[in-house]
């Protein structure tokens, strides 16, 4: 689903230039539940900013759903973001002035379409993450978790072949952590390939696969207890 | 194209953002309300100057006689330069293709009775073709015609107030008024832009007031227009030469300033003219000025609340929005706002002028309006200007990588 092969990245900085990924080499396939490690600076934003078609690499060779990525314009970038791609982010960005429902549906307005169909998946979304009856609060009226998995049914609206979270649980506590990490394994056991980025040990146990990042070189990629147990 | 969708969605960010639709619309809506005030009222000065103007023809000369300041070939000064009958005729044939209306006139102050009522007005003697010199309105019955001339009837045209003094609120037509003993019958009331004074005329046929008071052909002075196909140097030309066989005629030193004197009313246009164009630049710079300082309101408006969404706008990209679909939303709002709001000042100004009417009068501003064609124009601009306003900020905002957006707080 995601392959990368001598992945380059650097940022310029002043005259010098700070050389962030360093020929990463990784492979995700389809269906995976794995999470990238590392602590702040190792280079894990910048990477999932790759994989996400945020950002652009320098070197190396980037395949999404086997589609070689190269000289993405902008127009085209959001193309493919609004097709294979779901995000989940650290601080939810929901759009404040949409209700849930509306945010859930926005990704699908995006690809063109109508109204209430948009309308009805989003609701269905909604309903797979517990949230049908709150379908009509806007953000600053639901909690840190319920937003979140608000997020989660906006990544999910355009049924996308890779979730990447950002960091998911960084900005809840322990329980609601426990119940978006709930959701994401029930997201993936549905099939879906879940990418998570975090520096949490608790949460990257979790997952299947921890592939651990540091200084822009990967220091080690193993599957987790829990999947070699199972 | 027609996009509900795409409608739905800017209607929804201008209702969910009051407070800053409101802002930017209140700039530009106050800036179209000042804009239209200025005009209406420049055209309310206008107005009043071109009412002063109009109550007599803007074309009009008049030729008087007087005394002689100055000996001339053999003769003393003092001497008393009197029009006849002959001169009508040589100005006449001389000038033929200058001339438009001409009357000669002859003026004299009288007492005049209508049963109980009586009291002094000035009766002219004159052609039918004073009445456009005047510009005099006929409101009931006729003007003097050139059969009363010719028959030296005893008719006369009354002015509106001399009808109001003499009659009351009954109508003059067709009674006989007693001017100094002998009677007249009165064929017309007419109305005069220029005031009352020019109301409180009586008008009689000029071959009856010559027989009458005037010993052989004599008379007082000349009312003409010329042709108003002649521009103000022509016309200023036209009445020099006319001054100058005046005094070769009856024997006057051309540097002789008293004589014979020729007014001229195209000097006076002029001048009202250069007056009128100096008003127009000043109300169309300070107008266009309002209009751009509302114009660099809204664009700084719209940038920061480009700005401001610079998160939303990452939020959007992210999932999935064009860089071509957020130009496309942002300048709609512009415009939609820019429009919307710029109307609703521009209503609000054209409804303030209509209420405001003729209030103003005494400050000479009158019938203050603005013409459909500056509405229109101004609507249009307004259109522009939103366009223009949203398109800068806009294209930044898709500029902006959405990674970068994001991380905007």
């Amino acid at each position: 689903m995601i392959k990368i092969e001598k992945l380059h990245k650097s940022y310029p900085i002043g005259k010098d230039s700070l050389h962030v990924l360093k020929g990463l080499d990784l492979h995700i396939k389809e269906g995976e539940f794995v999470s990238i490690m590392g602590s702040s600076g190792s280079g894990k934003s910048t990477l999932l900013n790759i994989v996400g078609l945020l950002d652009g690499h320098d070197e190396g060779n980037y395949f999404l759903n086997g589609q070689k990525i190269e000289n993405l314009d902008e127009k085209k970038a959001a193309i493919l973001r609004n097709k294979f791609l779901g995000f989940i982010f650290q601080s939810f960005n929901l759009i404040t002035y949409k209700t849930a429902v509306e945010n859930v549906s926005l990704p699908l307005y995006y690809q063109g379409m109508g109204r209430k169909e948009r309308q009805k998946i989003a609701l269905q979304y909604l309903e797979k993450v517990g949230l049908k009856d709150r379908a009509d609060h806007l953000p600053s009226e639901l909690s840190g978790g319920e937003k979140q998995r608000v997020a989660v049914a906006r990544a999910l609206a355009t049924k996308p072949k890779v979730i990447l979270a950002d960091e998911p649980t960084g900005a809840l506590d322990s329980i609601t952590s426990a119940s978006v990490m709930e959701l994401l394994k029930e997201i993936n056991r549905d099939g879906m390939t879940v990418f998570v980025i975090t520096h949490e040990e608790d949460i990257a146990e979790q997952t299947d696969r921890i592939v651990r990042l540091k200084d822009g070189v990967i220091i080690s990629d193993e599957l987790t207890a829990k999947k070699v147990n199972a | 194209m027609f996009d509900l969708d795409r409608w739905q969605e800017i209607f929804q960010t201008l209702r969910k953002n009051k407070l800053r639709t409101a802002l930017s619309g209140f700039t530009i809506a106050f800036a179209i309300l000042l804009f239209t005030l200025l005009f209406g009222v420049g055209n309310g000065l206008k107005h009043t100057f071109e009412k002063q103007f109009a109550s007599d023809a803007v074309n009009s000369v008049y030729v008087y006689g007087g005394r002689t300041t100055k000996p001339y070939k053999g003769m003393q000064s003092g001497r008393n330069i009197q029009y006849r009958n002959d001169d009508a005729k040589f100005m006449n044939e001389k000038f033929e293709d200058e001339i438009q209306f001409f009357s000669p006139n002859i003026q004299r102050s009288m007492q005049v009775i209508y049963k109980g009522e009586q009291n002094r007005y000035t009766i002219r003697g004159v052609y039918p073709d004073y009445q456009p010199l005047e510009s005099a309105v006929v409101q009931d019955g006729r003007f003097l015609t050139y059969l009363d001339i010719e028959r030296r009837s005893k008719v006369v045209a009354i002015g509106r107030l001399v009808e109001k003094d003499l009659f009351g609120n009954l109508s003059g037509l067709g009674k006989n008024l007693n001017i100094e003993g002998i009677s007249y019958k009165v064929v017309g009331v007419f109305n005069d832009p220029g005031g009352d004074n020019d109301e409180r005329f009586i008008y009689a046929p000029f071959t009856t007031i010559q027989g009458m008071y005037k010993p052989n052909d004599e008379l007082d002075y000349f009312g003409l227009t010329f042709n108003p196909k002649m521009d103000v140097d022509q016309a200023l030309a036209f009445s020099n030469l006319l001054t100058k066989l005046l005094k070769e005629k009856h024997n006057v030193d051309p540097r002789d300033q008293g004589a014979i004197r020729v007014r001229n009313y195209a000097e006076g246009t002029r001048d009202v003219q250069s007056f009128m164009m100096v008003l127009n630049v000043i109300i169309l710079f300070i107008g266009i000025g309002t209009l751009i300082a509302g114009i660099i309101g809204i664009s700084n408006i719209m940038v920061y609340i480009v700005k401001e969404r610079t998160k939303e706008l990452g939020i959007r990209k992210a999932l999935g929005a064009t860089p071509k679909s957020i130009v496309g939303m942002i300048m709609l709002e512009s415009i939609f706002v820019t429009a919307l709001a710029g109307y609703s000042g521009l209503m609000l100004g054209v409804f303030a002028l209509r209420a405001l009417g003729d209030t103003l009068e005494k400050y000479f501003i009158l019938n203050p309006s603005v013409e459909t064609y500056v509405v229109v124009g101004a609507t249009i601009v307004l259109i522009i200007a939103g366009t223009i306003a949203g398109y800068i900020p806009a294209k930044r905002a898709a500029r902006i990588k959405p990674i970068v957006a994001l991380n905007d707080e």
